[in-house]
């Protein structure tokens, strides 16, 4: 049914993009490519994902070097699920890009911008395609590299420094993760993730793979900025152009997730390696405090961009605690809120797009009563901030659910207490927004700005509609995610 | 058609009567006549399942997969069909009552309080026809947000807090502690699907089960045990028809309602009664009737006082599910309505004096009653119904709830019931014995700047008041049809 070709075509598709792009110069036509390139990505990754889920996963060997000697591409299940969440994201963004990234960029920069989009999409697409560690770390550099360049391309001079810092902080963790990846090469002699997953469980008691998993984790927490190591995501996604905000904040961590999910569960196990080396629990613990620190500190933050950060690193730290649970149902929360996750925080990334686009400040004092000029944006926060806060009907609620009942299974009651602790000052900073829409009458200023252009609403709606209309089925991604968490759990045993 | 698709229906019609409310906004005859219609419509709809559930049939429907075991699903069952009668048959009466109150008030922003209105209806038709937890925690938590734009309708900085405090208090009670409470059942029966009997015994140690009830009793705060009662004072500087949606119609009916129907389908009477853990819940039921009551007497604003009357009365209800007998249940789903007719009327009644006179505190309604006689006549009724002094419906409700506390003993319980039955005489009664009794304060302006000037309340807001006053009246007489309905419940 599908080309045998597929598994590489969305990742090829963005590469040979980027240069054309810079032939270019011109920041229409490389909007225009970058539109017709991702939503081709969408359109090949969802076709993928029918093939996986109908048929099997799918593996694809570079040049047509069988693997191990070759690169392998493999997609199963997971990977092609989070190739689906990326691929949409990245297209939703390019529907929304044009007019945002024309107020927000230099226009004699347009052309670059995209260029370095579609390097950082060809990245983040290439990590869940990916059968092999090494290829993940060029990958995941790929995506860093040209994501320090979006980031630097902010009109506020701040965007430089926070630049630096993730630049710094990111390359000390791929640095990590190469000593990771090298340490498991000298032990395993192999790159590949199906072999290093068939060798690498029976090795669990030797210290040299204990270091690798080590390093491995230290490496991707940094990427996916678990705290304490989460200190260069605020600035980073405050002062980006919000395009680069909304995708990095919607799909450069969770594939940082995804990444972690793969290590310790494919490659290394997970129960079987957790036995030797408690890096669940480690993973749960990070979690938690992520989860707490990150609410607390998007409740004081005044402006929307640094308060959605915050709450990113809060989010994060649902998924890590789903990963360190190591059973089906927490695994599964982990897994269904990469996807709801990227929803929400591309809704809510946008919805605050569209208000700087219009009235031109990301801070809760200026944007006061914008429900009133802007009613649709307005009502995608409110979905956004619901699906955040875990109301019925919402995925979120999914997750929690999943979450929850992955604690008590592993009966850690006082896991569950802080989930609903962390759930509930997600309530207080969500309420902060929905308050600055509704509560207060909107200033001169806000009452004459119109609603933002029909692009930007279009992607906007697009994603709300489609978070609810996949949350009131829930049982259909809660599936999903239990059948993929069960395949990640019985792998290692 | 069948009990099946009505349950639906009844959710689904007051959602599309919403829609249809606000694409009607622009013409309000229009756009009030969708709304009486859509009410007697979904009364009829109820209606017509609570005849099926009369000939015995228990409808049951799953509609969609939710999450993995989950489902929403709908069922019907006595208690449903009790709370399900209350809240449609009550909201017509609201709609017409409204129609006579916006407009003399000159409302703002009419046509989204109509249509949250709906909305909240459909939440509280699928908080009575949920068959398992998660449905019920769906459409409650549904309840509380379409209620906060209707108790914020005024967009004053008093209106904003009072709503804040509402939802506030409401979600973070929800999700706190109700929410836990529902996935340790799940974690614990291996299902949250409501079954006669109860699904918790034998599943789960006694501390266990202990644990769960007191997260259900306090999470499900719409109840409104102390110390989680503070939403409810705060939500009175909702309009008037609000308050009568919050005290009477679905609000604080729906969390009482939850209450008795975890008591009955999660945990069972049987199970409660063995175990013995739902004791001390019945005093702080006990407390917070009196408490309530004896805040109510210190209030001079008419809507405050009548605020802390329903935290007292609430409680009536959860100490007849803490009993965990028969006549318990029975005595507080009667109440359920009893109460529900006899709030009604007094709100309605708060509403027209303010209509007619802008008066809230009840030391300037000396003499009002003699302006005002059909409202205070009706104010005089229903505060018997409340107080439960017959020939009210009141009277029936608290005469079982009493025999519950004789059945198991507690006479200390028994004492406070009674206490709480005088406190509400001393709170109650004054109003409409200043009203009719008092001399008209002198220098007392009205509505045109005299006290001459004031005079009864538009009859489209008199009329429903005697509506249900003369309904506190019925039940009375009633009353055995719906004991009747409900005693299979407990056999």
């Amino acid at each position: 049914m599908i080309s045998v070709h597929q598994p590489i075509l969305q990742i090829v598709l963005p590469l040979m993009a980027a240069p054309i792009c810079v032939i270019l110069r011109n920041a229409f036509a490389g909007w225009l490519l970058a539109l017709l390139v991702t939503g081709g990505a969408f359109v090949a990754s969802l076709i993928l994902l029918v093939h996986v889920v109908n048929e099997g996963p799918v593996s694809y060997a570079i040049g047509g070097w069988p693997p191990p000697w070759g690169i392998e591409y493999r997609v199963d299940g997971l990977s092609a699920f989070v190739l689906v969440t990326v691929a949409a994201i990245g297209f939703l963004s390019m529907i929304f890009a044009r007019r945002s990234v024309e107020a927000e960029v230099a226009a004699d920069r347009g052309y670059l911008f995209y260029t370095m989009y579609l390097l950082c999409f060809t990245g983040l697409m290439g990590i869940p395609v990916t059968g092999d560690a090494f290829n993940l770390f060029v990958f995941l550099e790929i995506s860093s590299l040209s994501s320090y360049v979006l980031i630097s391309l902010g009109t506020d001079r701040r965007a430089l420094t926070a630049a630096f810092r993730y630049l710094i902080m990111g390359t000390l963790g791929a640095t990590f993760y190469v000593l990771g990846i090298g340490l498991l090469y000298m032990v395993t002699g192999t790159l590949n993730i199906a072999d290093l997953a068939a060798r690498v469980p029976e090795m669990t008691h030797i210290r040299t793979v204990q270091m690798a998993l080590a390093f491995l984790t230290v490496g991707l927490g940094l990427k996916l900025a678990l705290f304490p190591l989460h200190l260069w995501l605020p600035n980073a996604y405050a002062f980006a152009p919000t395009v680069v905000t909304v995708f990095l904040a919607a799909t450069a961590t969770k594939v940082a997730v995804y990444a972690l999910i793969r290590i310790a569960y494919t490659m290394f196990g997970g129960p079987t390696m957790f036995a030797v080396m408690p890096i669940d629990e480690v993973l749960v613990g990070f979690g938690l405090l992520s989860m707490i620190v990150g609410a607390l500190a998007a409740v004081w933050q005044t402006n929307v961009k640094r308060l959605l950060a915050f709450s990113s690193i809060s989010q994060i730290g649902y998924m890590v605690l789903g990963l360190g649970l190591a059973d089906v149902t927490g695994l599964a929360g982990a897994v269904v809120h990469i996807f709801n996750h990227a929803m929400i925080k591309a809704i809510l990334f946008m919805a605050v797009g569209c208000i700087i686009f219009r009235i031109g400040s990301a801070d809760l004092r200026d944007i006061r009563g914008f429900a009133k000029p802007m009613p649709i944006t307005a009502a995608c926060v409110v979905v956004g901030g619901l699906s955040l806060v875990g109301a019925p009907l919402t995925l979120g609620f999914i997750t929690k659910w999943l979450l929850l009942q992955g604690a008590l299974d592993r009966n850690w009651w006082w896991v569950a207490v802080v989930i609903v602790a962390a759930s509930l000052l997600a309530l207080v900073y969500v309420w902060r927004l929905i308050a600055a829409a509704y509560l207060h009458p909107p200033s001169e200023r806000v009452a004459a700005v119109r609603e933002a252009p029909a692009p930007m609403l279009l992607a906007l709606v697009a994603l709300t509609v489609a978070t609810v209309v996949i949350a009131i089925d829930g049982s259909l991604i809660g599936d999903f995610a239990v059948v993929t968490a069960k395949q990640l759990l019985g792998s290692g045993e | 058609m069948t009990p099946v698709a009505l349950m639906e229906l009844a959710v689904v019609l007051p959602l599309v009567g919403a829609i249809l409310i606000a694409a009607a906004g622009r013409n309000p005859n229009l756009r009030e006549a969708v709304t009486l219609l859509t009410a007697v419509l979904l009364l009829a709809v109820v209606v017509g399942i609570v005849s099926a559930v009369l000939e015995g049939e228990r409808p049951e429907v799953a509609l969609i997969g939710f999450l993995p075991g989950v489902t929403i699903a709908l069922s019907a069952e006595p208690l449903a069909c009790v709370f399900a009668v209350v809240a449609s048959l009550l909201w017509i009466v609201t709609s017409v009552y409204s129609i006579g109150y916006m407009r003399a008030h000159h409302e703002e922003n009419q046509t989204r309080f109509y249509a949250f209105f709906a909305i909240a209806i459909a939440a509280a038709m699928g908080v009575a026809f949920s068959a398992n937890l998660v449905t019920l925690f769906v459409f409650y938590e549904a309840l509380t947000l379409s209620t906060f734009p209707l108790v914020g309708h005024a967009g004053t900085a008093e209106a904003r807090n009072g709503a804040r405090t509402y939802a506030g208090l409401l979600l973070a009670a929800s999700f706190a502690l109700m929410l836990p409470a529902i996935i340790a059942t799940n974690q614990a029966a291996g299902t949250v699907t409501f079954a006669p009997g109860g699904i918790l015994a034998g599943n789960i140690s006694d501390s266990g089960a202990a644990i769960i009830l007191a997260l259900f009793v306090f999470g499900i705060a719409k109840a409104a045990l102390m110390p989680l009662h503070r939403w409810l004072p705060a939500a009175m500087v909702a309009p008037t028809p609000v308050s009568a949606l919050l005290h009477a119609v679905a609000v604080v009916k729906a969390g009482v309602f939850c209450i008795l129907k975890v008591t009955l389908y999660i945990f069972g009477l049987d199970f409660l009664g063995d175990t013995g853990i739902s004791v001390w819940l019945t005093y702080v039921a006990a407390a917070t009737i009196l408490i309530g009551s004896l805040i109510a007497l210190t209030k001079d604003n008419l809507k405050a006082r009548l605020a802390y009357s329903t935290v007292s009365q609430l409680s009536y209800i959860v100490l007849g599910a803490m009993l965990a007998t028969g006549a318990g249940i029975i005595g507080g789903a009667m109440h359920i309505a009893m109460h529900a007719f006899g709030k009604i009327t007094l709100f309605f009644c708060a509403g027209a004096i303010l209509v007619a006179s802008h008066k809230t505190e009840i030391s300037d309604m000396h003499g009002l009653g003699r302006r005002m006689p059909f409202t205070f006549a009706a104010f005089l009724l229903a505060s018997l119904s409340i107080i439960g002094l017959p020939p009210t419906g009141g009277s029936w409700s608290k005469w079982m709830l009493m025999l519950a506390t004789a059945d198991t003993g507690q006479l200390l319980l028994m004492g406070a019931l009674m206490l709480s039955s005088l406190l509400s005489i001393a709170y109650l009664l004054p109003v409409a014995v200043v009203g009719f009794m008092a001399p008209a304060k002198s220098g007392d302006p009205g509505h045109d700047g005299t006290a001459a000037g004031i005079r009864e309340a538009p009859l489209l807001c008199v009329a429903p008041l005697w509506l249900t006053a003369i309904g506190t009246l019925a039940l009375f007489f009633f009353a055995e049809p719906i004991f009747a309905f409900l005693e299979p419940l407990v056999k």
